[in-house]
């Protein structure tokens, strides 16, 4: 980490950059927050990079493009395929981002460490950057407990793309492999179910639905000055959840509005606060897309046509790509 | 509305019909005196990739049982290209609304020329005779749109 | 005071639901939250907080107010009944019902809210003492005690046992009818809900928020804090959702609209969130333009507005579910200590 904030301060003082985009340490041993640095001493003192950064950059960039002069970022491995996605769409700017790629050994989820039973926690070791730690030890109220790094990682760690940046200036650290899972293995545990299965599976997931807009406000991918379902203009900026439809509405268009762009980040399910799997809908589509227009990553390149913006002669009939089990 | 044993059920259907294809279809299938079940609702749209997911999904919460799309044969789009460009959004789509458990055979995608009227009338056909067997739609409705 | 078995946990809640509907914490599929409960329902009494408050019960997140049915030309406006059946909210916790006192503050007052006033009247809150409280946790700041929380009856989780103290008119008629389940306490078990209680305040004491000072806070403070420098460094993570409002015990701002079913329309409220851009949207435009503005609305209306207008009384109740859920990790508390740090740098 020391690594990283020498050179922040580095830039900085040279005036390469005019502020640092990275996080700030919190007041818990599990919660730092997004945060600009314009000071080598505030970065010396607050700057933080640790299991707990789970935060994608990326989103904030959107904003920090609008700046004066460049802004140092820092993304992990997963965030630059959305930076390159946004780069394509625009709505940043990489003239104005200067990117340290910084290495990622696997993103920890505090909801899977309390899940365990664990409550009152005081401090953790073992979520640091530096070192191999295989286990967290955390610190409670309520004595010592020990919570295996795996076990506390977010879901997608267990899926990761791979430890390579897709865009950056330079590189700091070293990543880990953290790929533990199929990425469609959950996806495709519901396709084999029956209609009634699957649809009882998503009624009593998306009835937590508290519609706090959490998954589309964090999504790299959902950088519309205005959201349709803000929108006063349209009939669809319902805030009632009471209705089941609703919701599934909510989900079904957040998602197909993403598709072909959504590069897996997994913000949408990290930050959901009733739990709710929401990367099964973004995966379906780029499972979807996969099979039926071929392999497609987005945020792979800035540059290659998205899938729902271009087409060939041949493309599969709606009719029989349902009908293909 | 419930439905009893004697009481037959009718189901109320969406069709998207593209204004330059298969609207014009529909009224040569009619001015050649075919049939098809008045259950069919038609929504002129000008050209099939004018139609928004949400169309699909507002069409099922208002009560639709199946919604099926028509539009030009793929070549043939009035745009050019429109017709390409739905058919990924559409098969992507109804794939999703299978994975959420609404039934495939309740959404459809047919390619009907103007010059296809016995086509349209065979499609729409078809097609309530599939929904009727499916049954009403449950799973996509809002309940506040129940009589 | 009476007593009853863990084990024996669903025969008291079959008991209640035998002459009322209960809500209860539940978990369902990972999540607790508060539920009705039907036979077969396991309550979860183990998870201190539920995702959302259980404000829900007196607050749904969404209910009609009227219907407009349209039949020929003619339209008729049907309003909706108001609750009549009684109700029980079990294991709510102190912040909680501290929540459900700020909201009594909004509703009750003139003009009384009809709907919120019947559910109050009809509801029995039977609360539960925070067993293990949670780094999160910081209700003392806000002089909540969470050992001895402020309901109709008052349970205590110790061991085995659950005891139950029904300390108003309501509890006391709730207790009577679900006597045949309860056991006498005797002095023993006296004993042992006031050591419980002496631990739930002695781990309060170790909480790392206990000791947030809210010097500086005030109904009078307005000018100071609304104009403050620290809110435009402050509000930057926000993503402008609204998580901390949905999951918030005291958020009260709700929104009115109209749903059309094709044969009427169906005008109900639901909850709003002053995160949100079209919040309190009027014909000529918004009053708050930035997120700025609107984070620090939340803030300014939680810790100095509303002590303003009523006595003083925060509308934070230290209950932490902020804490816990923001996806930025930003929370009411990092805004009271960037303030304090504010005030030290001075």
């Amino acid at each position: 980490m020391q690594e990283i904030i020498n050179r922040a301060k580095e830039l900085l003082a040279d005036g390469t950059v005019a502020r640092v985009l990275g996080w700030r340490i919190g007041d818990l041993p599990y919660n730092p927050e997004p945060s600009y640095f314009e000071t080598a001493e505030d970065l010396e003192k607050n700057f933080v990079y640790d299991g707990f950064c789970g935060a994608n950059l990326s989103k904030y960039m959107i904003e920090g493009s609008k700046l004066e002069g460049k802004t140092l970022v820092f993304l992990k491995p997963c965030d630059t395929y959305s930076f390159n996605q946004l780069i394509k769409e625009n709505r940043v700017d990489r003239e104005k981002a200067y990117i340290i790629g910084v290495g990622c050994k696997g993103k920890l989820d505090v909801e899977k460490i309390k899940a365990q039973g664990i409550k009152g926690i005081l401090s953790i070791s073992g979520a640091e950057i530096e070192g191999d730690a295989e286990t967290l030890t955390v610190n409670t109220l309520y004595g010592d407990k020990t919570v295996a790094y795996k076990d506390a990682m977010l879901e997608r760690c267990h899926v990761c793309k791979g430890k390579e940046h897709m865009i950056f200036d330079e590189e700091i650290g070293e990543s880990k492999d953290t790929k533990d899972a199929d990425r469609f293995a959950e996806v495709e545990k519901i396709e084999a179910m029956k209609p009634e299965e699957k649809f009882a599976y998503f009624q009593k997931e998306l009835s937590k639905c508290i519609r706090c807009n959490a998954c589309r406000n964090v999504c790299p991918a959902c950088s519309c000055r205005k959201c349709v379902f803000d929108s006063t203009k349209f009939d669809s900026a319902q805030k009632a959840n009471a209705d089941s439809f609703e919701e599934k509405m909510f989900h079904i268009i957040r998602a197909f509005h993403v598709a072909g762009r959504c590069t897996d980040c997994g913000e949408c399910s990290r930050v959901c606060p009733q739990g709710i799997p929401l990367h099964l809908f973004n995966r379906k589509f780029i499972k979807d897309i996969d099979e039926f227009y071929g392999d497609y990553q987005a945020g792979a390149d800035a540059e290659s046509k998205g899938p729902l913006t271009s087409f060939t002669f041949g493309d599969v009939e709606p009719g029989v790509t349902g009908g293909r089990r | 509305m419930s439905i009893t044993a004697n009481e037959e059920f009718r189901p109320k259907i969406v069709a998207f019909c593209c204004n330059w294809c298969s609207y014009a279809g529909a009224d040569l299938a009619g001015s050649s005196r075919l049939t098809y079940p008045a259950d069919v609702k038609i929504i002129r749209v000008p050209c099939s990739c004018r139609v928004n997911p949400m169309f699909i999904l507002r069409a099922f919460e208002k009560g639709a049982d199946g919604v099926i799309m028509c539009g030009c044969h793929p070549g043939d789009c009035h745009y050019s290209t429109g017709n390409y460009y739905a058919r990924r959004r559409m098969a992507l789509l109804f794939s999703m609304l299978d994975y959420i458990g609404v039934e495939h055979g309740r959404t459809r995608v047919e390619w009907v020329s103007a010059a296809e009227g016995v086509k349209f009338s065979q499609t729409m056909n078809e097609f309530v005779a599939k929904i009727t067997s499916l049954g009403k739609n449950v799973r996509l409705e809002d309940l506040r749109c129940r009589k | 005071m009476f007593k009853i078995a863990k084990r024996n946990l669903p025969e008291l809640l079959r008991a209640i639901a035998a002459e009322q509907e209960l809500y209860l914490p539940v978990n369902i599929s990972g999540q607790t939250n508060f539920a009705v409960w039907t036979e077969g329902t396991e309550a979860d009494l183990d998870t201190l907080k539920t995702v959302k408050s259980p404000k829900d019960m007196f607050f749904p997140q969404s209910e009609t107010l009227y219907t407009v049915k349209k039949e020929n030309k003619k339209l008729s406006i049907q309003p909706e009944a108001l609750r009549e059946q009684r109700f029980v909210a079990f294991g709510m916790k102190a912040c909680d019902i501290q929540g459900i006192k700020v909201l009594d503050k909004v509703f009750l007052a003139e003009p009384i809210d009809t709907f919120y006033a019947a559910r109050r009247e009809h509801g029995t809150i039977v609360a539960l003492a925070c067993h293990e409280p949670e780094e999160t946790c910081f209700c003392k700041v806000f002089g909540v005690d969470c050992a001895e929380p402020d309901a109709d009856v008052v349970m205590w989780a110790v061991g085995e046992m659950l005891y139950w103290k029904p300390v108003t008119e309501k509890g006391k008629a709730l207790t009577e009818s679900v006597s045949g389940v309860l056991e006498a306490a005797d002095e023993a078990d006296e004993k042992a809900v006031s050591d419980e209680q002496d631990n739930i305040r002695a781990i309060v004491e170790k909480l790392p928020y206990t000791n947030l000072s809210l010097e500086g806070w005030d109904g009078n403070a307005t000018d100071a804090k609304f104009n403050s420098p620290v809110w435009e460094k402050l509000f930057k993570p926000c993503l402008a959702c609204g998580t901390c409002t949905f999951v918030c015990p005291t958020c009260q701002c709700y929104d009115i609209k109209d749903y059309d079913t094709g044969h009427g329309v169906q005008r109900y409220r639901c909850w709003d969130s002053c995160m949100y851009s079209d919040f309190t949207m009027m014909a000529h435009g918004n009053n708050r333009t930035s997120q700025m503005q609107r984070f620090r609305q939340r803030f300014m209306h939680k810790l100095v507005y509303f002590p303003a207008n009523n006595d003083g009384m925060y509308s934070c109740v230290g209950c932490g579910r902020c804490v816990d859920k923001c996806p930025s990790s930003l929370n009411i508390v990092k805004v009271i200590k960037a303030f304090e740090k504010e005030a030290v740098d001075q």
